[in-house]
C-alpha cells in the first residue's frame, strides 16, 4: 500500500466516484393553522456540486445551518432532493426506485453525529454490526467470524460483542459506528461530524483510525465538519459552504494557503491555534452579525450582510454588484475556486513570531 | 501579562485544598480532590481539562451552587472573605457582586419571560440603590459595551428573538452589571459556531477591560486557553496535573498528560502529513480511581512508583508546577515520543481485507 503523506498541489484528474450536481433542497414553511398553508421556503442547499474523487477525502465545512449535513443527506437520498443530480457508478441515483437503490447503498455508507442517538440501546453490540450485513442477505455462515474481524478492525475487543452500547465510551461508540458502516465494504463513507462530540484525547483516535481505514481500504470519505482543524488534518479537497451555498472549493492545500472567499478567511482566523505565541501574533478578520435566515435569503451575494470587504473596503459602485449579482465560483490564480466577485487570496496561516 | 501598578499583586480569589464529594448510588464520586489556586487582580487564569475532570465542579462549588447533596471541604475566599459555608441570603450579597459566573448555554441562564433590559435592570438593582431608570440606563449602556448593535432597541427584546451569540452577549453584560472582582466564564463559547465564538471573546476582552475584573476561563479548548490566558491549570481526574504560565504549559509541558492532550490536537498550522498522537484509554471513574497517579493507566511512561504513590504538584521552575514522578523525563520531549500515532495493527486490516467479502 502506498500512503499519501502529503496533499499534492493540483488536483488529479481522476474520475470523480460520485459526483453531485446542482443539488437544491427547499423545505416548506407550514403556517401553524387547521389548513397549514405554505408560508415560505427555508433554502436549505441552493445549487450545490461537488465531486468525490477516489482515495481521497473531501471535507465540507460550515457554520451551523449553512446546509452542510442537508448536503450529504442528499447525496445519499435520505430525504429527496427538490432538483439536482447525483451520479454514481453511471446512475443517476435520485432517479432510482428504493428497489433499485437498495444493491447501491451498500456501496455508500453514512457514520453519523451522535453516537448515543444513532444506536439501538436495546441492541448488542454485535447485532447492531451484524443488522446491515443481515438487511443485504450477506450474514450466512461467516457472518459470526465477519462481526469480529470488524470490531478489531475499529480496535475494539471482539470479546465485548455481546454488550451494549451504553457500556461503552463515547470514543467506543463511535468506533461501532465505523464498524457499522464499513460492514458492507462501502466505496464511500459520509461522515457527518464524526468526532465532533468526542473529547479531544478520544477524538484523535477516532481520526487517526479513519485514516488508517482509508488508507487500507481504499475508501472515499466526505467528511463533513464545522471544525476547520479537524478538516486540515483530514482532508485533500475542501469546499466551504455558507448559506446553502459553496463560496470556495478546492484543494485542501490551495484553500488554506491562499484562501480568496471573505468568509473561508474569517472561518481560519477565527479557529484558535494552540499556540500561545502565534495566537498573540495572528492577523484577524472578523465578522460581525449573524447568519440570516435562509428563509429570506439576502439577494446577490448571500455574504454580503456579514462580510467586512462589503462594509470597509468596497465604493458604493462596488457593493451594487454584491447586492444585485450573485457571484459564481470562479477559478482563482492557482486553479481553486472562489465565489466572490472581488476575492482576494490572503495568507493567514504563515505567522512569524516575534 | 497585564500590567497594573499597585494592587497588581492583591489575590481577589483563593481557592485552598478544595474538595467536592457526590454521595451516589454506586458509591462516593470523588468529583474535585485538592484544587489549590489564586488568582491576582486583572489577571485571566485558563482551567482546562476533559469532561469530568472536575474543572466546573470547582467553580460550582466556589459560587455555591451545587446541590444540597455534596460535600465540599476547604476553603474558597473572595478578597479575604470565605465564601464556603455562607448561608444562601450572605452569599448572594456577594454573588453578581464580587463574583459573577457565565456559563455554556445562554438560553438556560436568562429566563423566557423577561426582556433582556429587565433582566439586566434586575441584576443591577439587585445590588446597588439606584432608581429604575437610572438601572435601565445602566442596561443599555452595559449592552453597548458588549458589542450589541441598537442596545436600547435591544433592550425590550425577549431572549427567543436574539441570536446564541447576542445571548451570551446579554449574559456576559449581566455578569459585569455590578462590576466585579471576578468573573468565572464556564465553556461561554463552547455552544457557538466559530465565527461568532471570536465575536464572544471580544466582548469578553472589553467586559474585563471596563471592569478591571479577573477571570477564571473554564474550557475544554486549548486553542481558546492560548490566546487569551496569562496561567493556566490543567485538570485530571478531580485534580491539578500541571499549572505554570500559558507559555511554559504549551511549550515545554512537563505533566505526560498535557503532551499527550497537545499532541492529540489538529492544529489548523500543521499539514496533512502531521499525524495525530491520541492518548490510549479512557479517564478513571471518579468512583473507583486507580490507587496512585490516576494518569497511570494511561500513561506511556507509567513506572511501579506511579501505581504505588499519587505525585504532589511540585515547582519543576519558577511558577510552572507539574504532578508527576518523572516530570525530569520530560524535558524537551515531543509527544510522538511518548505516543504511540497509530492505533490499530496493519495485521488485523489485512485479516479485514482477507475476510470473506460480499461476493
Amino acid at each position: 500500500m502506498t500512503l499519501e503523506t502529503e496533499t499534492p498541489s493540483t488536483a488529479p484528474a481522476t474520475e470523480p466516484v460520485v459526483s453531485a450536481q446542482n443539488l437544491v433542497k427547499h423545505f416548506p414553511v407550514r403556517a401553524k393553522g387547521f389548513l397549514r398553508r405554505k408560508v415560505g421556503d427555508v433554502h436549505a442547499v441552493c445549487g450545490v456540486s461537488l465531486d468525490l474523487k477516489p482515495r481521497r477525502t473531501l471535507g465540507l465545512v460550515g457554520e451551523s445551518g449553512c446546509g452542510k449535513s442537508t448536503t450529504a443527506r442528499l447525496i445519499l437520498g435520505l430525504i429527496p432532493v427538490t432538483s439536482g443530480e447525483v451520479h454514481y457508478g453511471g446512475q443517476n441515483l435520485v432517479e432510482l426506485s428504493r428497489a433499485d437503490m437498495q444493491p447501491i447503498r451498500r456501496d455508500l455508507q453514512i457514520v453519523f453525529q451522535d453516537p448515543y442517538a444513532s444506536l439501538d440501546p436495546r441492541m448488542t453490540v454485535s447485532s447492531l454490526i451484524a443488522e446491515p450485513l443481515q438487511i443485504h442477505g450477506l450474514f450466512g455462515d461467516g457472518g459470526k467470524e465477519r462481526v469480529r474481524e470488524l470490531l478489531k478492525t475499529v480496535g475494539l475487543n471482539p470479546e465485548h460483542g455481546n454488550r451494549y452500547p451504553h457500556e461503552f465510551s463515547g470514543g467506543q461508540r463511535q468506533r461501532i459506528g465505523v464498524a457499522r458502516a464499513l460492514a458492507l465494504n462501502p466505496k464511500v463513507l459520509l461522515l457527518d461530524e464524526p468526532v465532533s462530540a468526542l473529547d479531544v484525547s478520544i477524538r484523535a483516535g477516532v481520526i487517526n483510525l479513519l485514516e488508517n481505514l482509508q488508507e487500507e481500504l481504499g475508501l472515499t470519505y466526505m467528511f463533513v465538519s464545522h471544525d476547520l482543524s479537524v478538516i486540515r488534518h483530514i482532508a485533500h479537497d475542501l469546499a466551504v459552504m455558507y448559506l446553502g451555498k459553496i463560496v470556495e472549493v478546492g484543494t485542501a492545500a490551495q484553500v488554506f494557503a491562499a484562501p480568496s472567499h471573505p468568509y473561508t478567511q474569517a472561518l481560519i482566523s477565527a479557529i484558535p491555534l494552540p499556540d500561545p505565541k502565534k495566537e498573540r501574533a495572528r492577523r484577524r478578520v472578523m465578522l460581525t452579525g449573524d447568519v440570516p435566515s435562509p428563509i429570506n435569503p439576502p439577494s446577490g451575494c448571500r455574504f454580503r450582510t456579514r462580510c467586512p470587504k462589503f462594509a470597509n473596503e468596497l465604493s458604493d459602485a462596488e457593493r451594487d454588484r454584491c447586492i444585485n449579482e450573485i457571484p459564481r465560483l470562479e477559478l482563482q490564480n492557482d486553479g481553486h475556486r472562489a465565489a466572490c466577485h472581488y476575492a482576494q487570496a490572503v495568507d493567514l496561516l504563515t505567522i512569524d513570531t516575534p | 501579562m497585564t500590567s497594573e501598578s499597585g494592587r497588581q499583586n492583591e489575590v481577589v480569589l483563593a481557592v485552598e485544598d478544595l474538595t467536592v464529594q457526590f454521595p451516589s448510588e454506586d458509591g462516593v464520586v470523588k468529583a474535585v480532590r485538592g484544587v489549590s489556586y489564586e488568582l491576582r487582580r486583572g489577571e485571566v487564569l485558563g482551567i482546562v481539562g476533559e469532561s469530568g475532570s472536575g474543572k466546573s465542579v470547582t467553580s460550582l462549588a466556589v459560587m455555591g451552587l451545587l446541590p444540597k447533596t455534596a460535600r465540599i471541604t476547604g476553603s474558597a475566599k473572595v478578597l479575604g472573605r470565605e465564601l464556603l459555608g455562607l448561608s444562601d441570603s450572605q452569599i448572594s450579597q456577594v454573588r453578581g457582586n464580587k463574583i459573577a459566573m457565565i456559563f455554556q448555554d445562554p438560553l438556560t441562564s436568562l429566563s423566557p419571560v423577561y426582556t433582556v433590559g429587565y433582566q439586566l435592570a434586575e441584576a443591577v438593582l439587585a445590588h446597588r440603590d439606584v432608581s429604575k431608570d437610572d438601572a435601565w440606563a445602566r442596561a443599555v449602556e452595559l449592552l453597548d459595551i458588549v458589542g450589541i448593535p441598537n442596545p436600547a432597541q435591544r433592550a425590550n427584546s425577549y431572549p427567543h428573538e436574539l441570536s446564541g451569540g447576542m445571548r451570551q452577549r446579554i449574559v456576559i453584560a449581566i455578569a459585569m452589571a455590578n462590576s466585579p472582582d471576578v468573573i468565572i466564564a464556564d465553556e461561554p463559547t463552547t455552544a457557538l459556531d466559530v465565527t461568532v465564538q471570536a465575536q464572544v471573546m471580544e466582548a469578553l476582552q472589553n467586559a474585563r477591560e471596563e471592569t478591571g475584573a479577573a477571570m477564571v476561563l473554564i474550557t475544554h479548548d486549548l486553542g481558546v486557553i492560548a490566546g487569551h490566558v496569562d496561567r493556566v491549570c490543567v485538570m485530571y481526574a478531580g485534580k491539578l496535573v500541571e499549572d505554570g504560565s500559558v507559555d511554559d504549559v504549551f511549550y515545554t509541558p512537563r505533566m505526560p498528560y498535557t503532551l499527550g492532550l497537545l499532541g492529540s490536537l489538529p492544529r489548523l498550522d500543521a499539514t496533512r502529513s502531521h499525524r495525530l498522537t491520541p492518548i490510549l484509554g479512557t479517564p478513571p471513574s471518579l468512583v473507583n480511581l486507580p490507587s496512585g497517579c490516576p494518569f497511570s493507566p494511561r500513561c506511556p511512561i507509567a513506572q511501579s512508583i506511579c501505581v504505588e504513590e499519587e505525585p504532589e504538584l511540585e515547582s519543576v521552575g519558577g511558577i510552572h508546577h507539574a504532578a508527576c514522578h518523572f516530570h525530569e523525563k520530560l524535558i524537551g520531549a515531543e509527544p510522538i515520543d511518548l505516543f504511540p500515532p497509530t492505533i490499530i495493527d496493519a495485521e488485523l486490516i489485512e485479516a479485514f481485507e482477507e475476510a470473506p467479502s460480499d461476493t
